[in-house]
């Protein structure tokens, strides 16, 4: 289903009395179409976790709408909404077991939408198969690994069969390893259910790789909306640029003059048509090409070899970071030579910001 | 662990053990041999055998039954009301938001309240004399009742007041315990419970209930335990001459068998005292047997 947020605002009253409201989510406006997985990208305190539960119901907006294909949801409460929830902790009711969990939502029906026990039975192993937790439907949830609890959880959120999947930080409680296995997981069952989901992470390269859409915010403000790629290749400012990507993106102080971009003193780069001005220069660590006669010149500190690449610690009198990054192909470390070494830059792969609002030039 | 060093390990028990041995274990032995004395006398200091001649006597007693009536109606009643009445309390409790602490406190302070400045004051309420009805009678008299004395009057009402007066006595310690028993429920479980759509009463059922359940058992077992032994609570309301009042408990008889103004029979208080601990060491096995089967540890 279609989810669509008007112009929606949480405040939270100051705990202090003289303090200001604090604006959680502030004039939200954006529209995930029907059957899409959606990031929400943000760092830690940015209202990602507030714009999930205004979306499922927990918290009410202060103001603006909230859409569910044409319904207005904006004032029903959460079990009229139709949305399933995973929590960051799973929140698995400990006393009861896998089962008794996942059926749980569909014990609560009433009215015509009651169903049969055999019935409830039925909808319950099927979400458990789903999920590839059907094995372990009589084992109560401490006797489950964290990637089975997980399962367990999702299956609870999708037994009823929501309008709208919603997973905060689902992958941050798992091991590294895990991670990776459960990402794919859940991209399979989003495939498989057809259920438009959205899931809260800080973790960009989790957003990144199986989102079809992503919502990058910070301090409560939606920054960008797009394709994982397109936010990536085309930040509209620093904030998002630096966010996405690891390596991040290094920065460094430059200038515009005459349509071309100076570092320091020397002209890295033609710019056309972009008017004069100090900037804030974003350089991707894969824009770098090693050549010996090119135009940005950077102190070298040392090569870390990474296998299939090899990065290259260099350092600039304009950078802001400790140092800049740049990856290359690990065969052509071997013209890396003397103290200092000289880059030709690749246009696509460098961005650059106002100095003063930090928005893309 | 096995460890050459055990005599160190005893040697740290060394004083509390001493200490349990001659306050705790030297008794309990005594009150065994007391109580399967025949006939002992303090004067003399020697019995004339042994046997269950002490048991006989002392579940004869006319008085012994009627404490141990008293005692079973104080049991039957307070713990399950309490128990029940502190739950909704607390619930109600963690559910307010302003104001939580001042209740809290409010609720709290019968606790750090002398017993016998309470009895004084239930006394005021209820008791009618020559020369005022009471509080209470009054206000029944309003609803066109009244004219009872629960202090001295029919034994119904003495033991009302008597209940009445224990379930406010042990409910701020219940509160206290289930309000942070509930307070330490993730709140999650419950939000997660809202999403899925379940009602209030099912979310008390279903996840509240079980999740405090271990609290809730411990509170019924020691209150079990702590109505058996009910004592004092009987002599702030209606003096220390119970038998009199018909108001007597088991704790009460063994007392008086000991010191009272016909007591000297340390052989029945033994003897009493033992049938005490047995119906208190079968109710509690009974409790820990249900609740193993009902509570979840989680």
């Amino acid at each position: 289903m279609r989810v669509l947020l008007e112009n929606l605002t949480k405040r939270f009253a100051s705990r202090t009395e003289k303090g200001r409201d604090v604006i959680a989510v502030n004039n939200f406006c954006f529209e995930i179409p029907d059957g899409q997985l959606v990031g929400l990208l943000g760092p830690s305190g940015c209202g990602k976790s507030t714009t999930l539960n205004l979306i499922s119901g927990l918290e009410t907006p202060s103001e603006g709408r909230i859409l569910f294909g044409d319904q207005d949801v904006t004032r029903l409460p959460p079990e009229e909404r139709g949305v399933g929830l995973v929590f960051q902790n799973y929140a698995l009711y400990p006393h009861l077991t896998v089962e008794e969990n996942i059926i749980f939502p569909l014990q609560n029906l009433k009215g015509k939408q009651k169903m049969t026990k055999e019935a409830m039975h039925e909808k319950a192993l099927e979400a458990a198969r789903l999920v590839q937790i059907d094995p372990l439907m009589e084992r109560k949830p401490k006797e489950l690994s964290g990637g089975q609890q997980q399962r367990v959880a999702i299956a609870r959120a999708l037994v009823k069969i929501p309008n709208v999947l919603l997973l905060d930080e689902p992958l941050s409680n798992l091991d590294a390893r895990l991670r990776l296995q459960t990402r794919e997981e859940l991209r399979r069952i989003q495939r498989d259910t057809g259920v438009t989901t959205i899931f809260v992470t800080h973790d960009q390269e989790e957003a990144m790789s199986i989102s079809d859409l992503i919502i990058v915010m910070k301090d409560g403000v939606v920054n960008q909306i797009g394709k994982p790629q397109e936010v990536y290749d085309d930040p509209v400012n620093l904030f998002v640029a630096q966010f996405l990507g690891t390596p991040a993106i290094n920065v460094l102080e430059g200038e515009l003059r005459g349509g071309r971009l100076f570092i320091g003193e020397e002209a890295v780069l033609d710019m056309p048509g972009k008017a004069d001005g100090p900037v804030w220069v974003g350089i991707r660590p894969e824009g770098f090409l090693l050549d010996e006669n090119g135009p940005f010149t950077c102190a070298l500190d040392r090569v870390e070899v990474m296998g299939r690449d090899v990065s290259v610690v260099c350092t600039h009198g304009k950078m802001t970071g400790r140092n800049i990054r740049a990856i290359i192909p690990s065969e052509d470390r071997n013209s890396i030579r003397g103290e200092t070494v000289r880059f030709r830059l690749k246009p696509a792969k460098v961005h650059v910001f106002d100095r003063e609002s930090e928005a893309r030039r | 662990m096995k460890t050459k060093n055990n005599w160190k390990a005893w040697l740290y028990l060394l004083p509390a053990i001493a200490f349990l041995a001659v306050f705790m274990v030297y008794p309990l032995i005594d009150v065994c041999v007391y109580a399967l004395e025949e006939n002992y006398s303090f004067a003399q200091g020697e019995a004339t055998g042994i046997g269950l001649a002490n048991f006989r006597y002392v579940l004869s007693d006319p008085y012994f039954v009627q404490a141990v009536k008293n005692t079973f109606l104080i049991v039957i009643i307070t713990v399950p009301v309490s128990t029940g009445v502190s739950l909704l309390i607390s619930l109600g409790l963690s559910s307010i938001k302003k104001l939580q602490n001042a209740f809290q406190t409010i609720y709290f302070l019968p606790y750090v309240t002398n017993t016998l400045a309470v009895g004084l004051v239930f006394m005021i309420l209820f008791r009618k004399t020559d020369y005022t009805e009471g509080l209470v009678n009054l206000l029944l008299g309003k609803l066109g009742l009244g004219g009872v004395d629960f202090i001295e009057g029919p034994y119904w009402a003495k033991m009302f007041v008597m209940c009445f007066y224990t379930v406010w006595v042990v409910m701020p310690f219940k509160i206290l315990i289930m309000t942070s028993a509930l307070a330490s429920v993730n709140p999650d479980y419950y939000k997660a419970a809202k999403v899925d759509g379940a009602s209030s009463f099912r979310i008390f059922r279903k996840i509240t209930l079980p999740m405090i359940s271990s609290t809730v058992f411990y509170l019924i077992i020691t209150g079990f335990i702590g109505a058996f032994k009910a004592y004092s609570d009987e002599v702030a309301l209606f003096g220390t001459n119970l038998n009199a009042a018909g108001m007597n408990t088991i704790v009460g008889y063994v007392y008086d068998m000991l010191y009272g103004s016909s007591g000297g029979y340390p052989s029945y208080a033994a003897a009493a005292a033992l049938i005490l601990f047995a119906i208190v060491f079968t109710i509690t096995y009974i409790n820990l047997t249900v609740s193993k089967k009902t509570v979840q540890y989680v």
